[in-house]
């Protein structure tokens, strides 16, 4: 590994198996600071499972990733690498937010404690400064009236709103958002991908693995085609997306537009 | 164009012209609900023999309902049931703080440890309660000394009682509490690794008290169940409230009328605790549908 470079995240040479399925075949990517990186490809080729080695949730079986000039989940020596211990990955994984398809929130908490567990629990922030920092972050998506209602009681696209809030009370570096609007009734998709124009805008550094074209033709500044468990494609958006060079790219395109 | 009458489906046999005349098409029909005759009929016949029932036990002498109310609250009779509520707690924290760490461990990475679970579970799931109280009564044959002291003055019939049911317990336990944990959703696991939050954490802020959500109900059973379950301490002498009444009545002979005594304080207190439960289980469904 040459780097660390001006990168915020590197990804070198990744290959991840589950059994004897290779879902990672040698991945490569690089994400400059406050870039948006919009991550397409069909079902299965390895979208998810590429996000989730980026904050460790799945270990890389060869190769490596750093997330603003550190090395994610392993620590190097000479030439080996070495498995970090829980503790030490938990750290790391407060600098990386994620967002999920299907929200995850915490269904006992409210939407407040929701946003504040990291925080507090996580980072030993005092609550009083939390819950002033959460009341913030909902403003900015939208809720500031939700704070104390419990996830139950809100429409799909304010879940999701509030999973992003929750993402960003950490104050990450990092955001990775694996098909955020997919779970979500077509009038909701807006509100959600709204948000997150409003992120990309304010400078914030974000992986999207989303079917959402329109998004990635605004927003992104790279779109990555993957497929099969390799990046086929990448380049900035009017390339990738309208003068694609790989026949698979074309194929997949001409499905999804 | 003419306003248009609302048209009903109508009844056999398929009328040229709806069934319904304008007029009454006009208004909104009124719904009349089926009869339910032999729910009545029922109900009455069930509240007939309830009665009869009732007065045959009122006014049947042999239940001497007079000896029932003179042993009620007597202070060996209390102290009996101070017994059995205290055995019933100290039995059901015990257990359940073992039972979890039983699902811990079968949920482990070790395979060890994951071996050592199901076999504790196996064994005292395997075997009558009965027979564990006894053979622990009687531990004292397998090691007459513990640490230099005597197993029997170590080891009086309430420890025994303590231990033994404990440990039945806990194997129930286990199970209740791995079910409740293995029904959280493991993306709630996921959102919070990806937060940063620490395997402990975890536990005590997301996973337990969704897992509660499915521990309480069965949780609940369990301890009526022992509450009751706890009566089988009297066969070694432990005096908890059936030992306490059997105290009684093997001097006077007024068998019913003490076993009643007992009975009636069971039912009064599984009540109460049924009505509690109901309480916890709310608090633990806050936040999902229809809670809160
Ligand atoms: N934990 C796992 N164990 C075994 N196989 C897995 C696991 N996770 C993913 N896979 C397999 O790896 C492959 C890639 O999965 P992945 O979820 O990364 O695809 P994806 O590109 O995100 O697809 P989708 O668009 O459907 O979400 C799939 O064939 C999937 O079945
Ligand atoms: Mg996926």
């Amino acid at each position: 590994m040459s780097t660390p470079s001006d990168a915020m995240v590197e990804i070198r040479s990744v290959h991840k198996k589950f059994g004897s399925l290779e879902v990672l075949r040698g991945i490569d990517l690089s994400v400059r600071p406050g870039e948006v990186t919009v991550v397409l490809g069909p079902s299965g080729s390895g979208k998810s499972t590429l996000l989730r080695t980026i904050n460790h949730l799945e270990k890389v079986d060869r190769g490596w990733i750093s997330v603003d000039g550190t090395l994610v989940g392993y620590r190097r020596d000479g030439s080996k690498l070495y498995e970090l211990r829980e503790r030490e990955v938990l750290r790391q994984r407060t600098k990386i937010g994620f967002v999920f398809q299907n929200f995850h929130l915490f269904p006992h908490l409210t939407v407040l404690e929701n946003i504040i567990e990291a925080p507090v629990s996580a980072l030993g922030h005092p609550r009083k400064a939390a819950v002033a920092a959460a009341e913030k972050l909902l403003e900015r998506v939208g809720l500031a009236d939700k704070a104390t209602a419990y996830p139950a009681q809100l429409s799909g696209g304010q879940q999701q709103r509030v999973a992003i809030a929750r993402a960003l009370a950490p104050e990450p570096r990092l955001l990775l958002f694996d098909e955020p609007t997919s779970a979500l009734d077509p009038e909701l998709v807006g509100e959600v991908l709204d948000v997150m124009k409003d992120l990309a805008l304010g400078g914030t550094t974000m992986i999207v693995v989303t079917h959402e074209i329109g998004f990635a033709r605004e927003v992104a500044d790279t779109v990555v085609f993957m497929d099969e468990g390799r990046i086929v494609e990448q380049g900035p958006p009017a390339d990738v997306l309208d003068h694609p060079t790989q026949e698979r790219t074309r194929a997949f395109l001409s499905k999804v537009l | 164009m003419p306003p248009q009458t609302v048209s009903l489906p109508s009844s056999s046999p398929p009328p040229a012209s709806p069934s319904l005349t304008k007029d009454a098409a006009d208004a909104v029909p009124r719904i009349v609900p089926v009869r339910r005759t032999g729910r009545w009929a029922a109900a009455v016949a069930v509240l007939v023999l309830l009665a009869l029932a009732m007065d045959s036990v009122i006014r049947n002498d042999a239940f001497q309902w007079d000896v029932v109310l003179a042993y009620f609250a007597t202070a060996s009779v209390l102290r009996g049931l101070w017994l059995t509520l205290w055995l019933t707690a100290v039995v059901m924290v015990l257990g359940f703080a073992l039972g979890a760490l039983l699902a811990v461990l079968r949920l482990s990475g070790n395979p060890v440890l994951r071996a050592v679970s199901w076999g504790y579970v196996w064994l005292f799931r395997s075997t009558p309660i009965l027979v564990q109280l006894l053979f622990w009564f009687n531990i004292g044959a397998l090691y007459p000394q513990i640490l230099g002291v005597s197993t029997v003055s170590l080891l009086g019939p309430v420890t025994i009682a303590v231990i033994g049911l404990t440990l039945h317990e806990a194997a129930y336990a286990a199970e209740v509490v791995r079910g409740g944990i293995l029904s959280v959703e493991r993306g709630q696991i996921e959102a919070a690794q990806s937060l940063g939050l620490g395997p402990w954490r975890r536990f005590r802020r997301i996973v337990l008290p969704q897992a509660m959500r499915s521990i309480v109900p069965p949780a609940g059973n369990m301890l009526i169940g022992t509450l009751k379950g706890t009566s089988i301490v009297s066969i070694i002498a432990v005096q908890d409230l059936l030992y306490s009444v059997q105290l009684v009545y093997h001097r006077t002979y007024q068998v019913i009328p003490l076993l009643l005594v007992a009975t009636i304080w069971y039912a009064a207190v599984t009540t109460l605790l049924s009505i509690g439960q109901r309480y916890v289980e709310r608090y633990y469904a806050r936040g999902t549908a229809g809670a809160r």
